[in-house]
């Protein structure tokens, strides 16, 4: 079969005229259709921002995994870099002089009218999917049944270091003194588990940068400040899909200030949650 | 009693002390050599197992694995890369790899004992190892089936090598077979456990384990090449057509596999350099700290030279041979340590663009990590000389692997098998036709 040949050259033009009424509604209808579809889209774009913004990876988190769920919401902006929480750290967790569990990195900018430095302490993470829990190869470190804290059994330790590679965090070093990987364990062993409720360097903090408590408790600082919609909530290497526990935010701004009333006198009680 | 002794020592190619004693003065002195150097070595390690590694080594928290990963990945790696080509001919019945097998069983046991040896002074409590690898294991954790599948592999093959020696083809076939499986099974793992680490994108994916795996291939063709020929040059007797067809086919098999490991480096290169995680180490190869160890040890001396001396060497001329080989080892060597080391020199918060990770780590051997590699391949060198002289270079016995219909041709010393009808002399014309 052949099909025959259009030579558009020589067709006449039709003329706007020979439209009718009828086929013009339906272009309309068309392009309607088009752009409601882009709107809807849109809107949905919108709706999943807001469930980003919990730094749960927007999936829609029903319940948190651990009770009391130990996290801990870092307040970048309010950080001075005093170093207080790693004194602090050091001296409760018997961390070797050169070490650390904890370590505050700062983050210059050049050329900037506001911002010309920035201090962001970093610690393990807690992750919910570990990598350095998957890696170890004798189950020495493990992840808490009831807190979700990443902790160390010290004796099965066989020092192969796997694990240090493994974290994509920087929170594992080998020490000597122990024998085995050392790491923070949100000082469970010196302060939660004797009933204290903040860790080392939280308690220590004068400015409030770190706030320790407990995700699954929705009158919990922790709960509220990882739950607002104001201000954006992030963690650190989200690429990596560890899901932390560590998150942060500028911390700055009046609406959490609104939500932290009850945290303006941190100093003065520090072990008020 | 002792006739049964000299009975089992002749069958299994025993030459005992006595060759120790008939080598030649320069023998000796180089088998002593390789024993200072595995007994130095030995003593640097053990020095600072007492005085603790963190004080001696130096890796870092950063850097957490040094030299003496990088090495132990070496010897595993030609370990099993001996296994790999050494089965094509006594497990998959490929009869020019068979004269090859003895040998290369052998030193795959032995640069396996040398891997433990390095691996021995790295892991920090290597006591609490084997007592909580098996009462407190982790399934899903790489480095546990690394171990688990290394030992497994480790007593295969030494079953293996017992039943060639004692001349149980079968036997040693199946276990051959079963030491190829579990072997290969640890080797992809050793690729994943760097593979597996998603927060250091320059080891993620599944690139490791496959790379490893034909790495391992080349390596041990290589190694083959390089220990036949030494072995050669030793015992001019263990050369026979036999023998010389088996390192033409090794030959054009390593050819084969180092230019697949070229095809793996060039997209390694190419694809890592347009990922964000990858280009700075990538550059660091090209241009960098690692320019030197990429360009003229692993291309160089790993790949391209020896490529073109294999391909020159037409697999029969032996010295050129053992050239390619001996700078192809040490070629392999650095490949092993671009591997590991360039891995962590990225630090994990450089992303994160924070004054304290703006720059790359570095990275340098301390005397005592090199004293420790030197202890494995101090062991290695040692073993393979006494091995040349006690088990009488690896020769196969006349009269093994000739299956049912074959004989071996007078000519050649092959396995030749006779169509219907054919006298030998006929096959032996057939056979050596295209030869």
């Amino acid at each position: 079969m052949k099909f025959p040949i259009i030579n558009f050259n020589t067709m006449k033009n039709d003329g706007t005229s020979s439209v009718t009424p009828r086929e013009r509604r339906k272009f309309l209808k068309l392009g309607f259709v088009i752009a409601g579809v882009f709107a809807g889209g849109k809107i949905l774009t919108l709706t999943s921002i807001t469930a980003t913004a919990q730094a749960s990876g927007g999936n829609g988190i029903k319940k948190y995994p651990y009770n009391p769920h130990y996290s801990m919401v870092i307040r970048q902006s309010l950080c001075i870099d005093c170093e207080k929480c790693v004194e602090s750290c050091n001296k409760t967790n018997d961390v070797p002089g050169n070490e650390y569990r904890t370590r505050i990195l700062t983050k210059k900018y050049t050329g900037t009218l506001d911002k010309q430095i920035e201090f962001i302490p970093v610690l393990c993470n807690h992750c919910n999917d570990a990598p350095c829990v998957r890696a170890c190869p004798t189950r020495a470190t493990f992840k808490d049944s009831m807190t979700g804290i990443v902790r160390m059994e010290s004796k099965k330790c066989i020092g192969c270091k796997i694990c240090v590679l493994a974290c994509p965090y920087d929170a594992r070093y080998f020490n000597a003194k122990r024998g085995a990987i050392d790491k923070c364990d949100f000082c469970w062993e010196k302060r939660l588990s004797h009933g204290k409720t903040q860790t080392a360097c939280s308690a220590a903090c004068p400015t409030g940068a770190r706030t320790f408590g407990n995700l699954t408790d929705p009158d919990n600082i922790v709960y509220k400040l990882v739950h607002q919609l104001e201000e954006q909530v992030w963690v650190l290497r989200p690429a990596d899909d560890t899901k932390p526990n560590i998150f942060y935010m500028k911390g700055n701004m009046r609406s959490v200030d609104n939500i932290l009333k009850e945290q303006n006198f941190k100093l003065s009680h520090p072990d008020k949650v | 009693m002792p006739g049964r002794i000299v009975a089992i020592s002749k069958k299994w190619g025993f030459h005992g002390i006595e060759a120790f004693k008939n080598s030649s003065p320069l023998y000796k002195m180089t088998m002593g050599m390789f024993a200072i150097l595995t007994l130095a070595g030995l003593s640097v390690g053990l020095h600072g197992m007492f005085v603790g590694y963190h004080n001696v080594y130096g890796v870092t928290r950063e850097i957490a694995w040094g030299l003496l990963i990088s090495t132990y990945i070496f010897c595993v790696v030609t370990s099993t890369g001996l296994c790999i080509i050494s089965s094509i001919g006594h497990v998959f019945g490929g009869e020019a790899f068979m004269p090859i097998t003895k040998r290369a069983v052998f030193m795959s046991i032995m640069f396996m004992f040398g891997g433990f040896c390095i691996i021995f002074f790295d892991v920090e409590n290597p006591f609490r190892m084997a007592i909580w690898n098996v009462l407190s294991p982790n399934f899903v954790s790489n480095m546990w089936w690394m171990g688990t599948l290394y030992g497994l592999y480790l007593v295969f093959m030494i079953i293996e090598y017992y039943f060639l020696l004692d001349q149980n083809h079968t036997l040693s076939r199946l276990m051959g077979f079963f030491g190829l499986v579990v072997g290969i099974a640890a080797h992809s793992n050793l690729g994943a456990i760097f593979g597996m680490l998603h927060g250091r994108p320059f080891w993620y994916g599944p690139y490791l384990p496959i790379y490893f795996i034909f790495s391992a291939g080349m390596s041990g063709g290589c190694a083959i090449l390089f220990f036949t020929t030494l072995g050669w040059k030793i015992n001019s007797n263990i050369m026979n057509q036999r023998m010389e067809r088996a390192i033409k086919a090794v030959t054009q098999i390593t050819i084969f596999l180092i230019s697949v490991i070229i095809f793996f480096t060039i997209w390694k290169i190419i694809t890592g350099m347009v990922s964000d995680g990858k280009n700075l180490i990538i550059m660091s190869f090209l241009t960098g700290n690692y320019a030197i160890n990429f360009w003229v040890f692993e291309v160089f001396l790993g790949m391209i030279l020896p490529l073109y001396l294999l391909v020159r060497s037409r697999g029969n001329n032996f010295n050129l041979i053992l050239w390619a080989t001996g700078l192809m080892m040490i070629g392999i060597f650095f490949m092993r340590y671009d591997i590991v080391i360039p891995g962590q020199i990225e630090s994990v918060y450089h992303s994160l663009g924070v004054v304290e990770a703006a720059d790359m780590l570095t990275y340098t051997p301390s005397f005592h990590e090199i004293m420790v590699s030197l202890f494995g391949i101090g062991f290695i060198g040692l073993t393979y000389f006494a091995g040349e002289k006690v088990f009488n270079g690896h020769q196969l016995e006349k009269n093994e692997i000739v299956p049912d219909g074959g004989y071996i041709c007078p000519g050649c010393g092959a396995i030749h098998f006779k169509a219907e009808g054919e006298t030998e002399e006929d096959a032996m014309k057939r056979h050596h036709r295209i030869w």
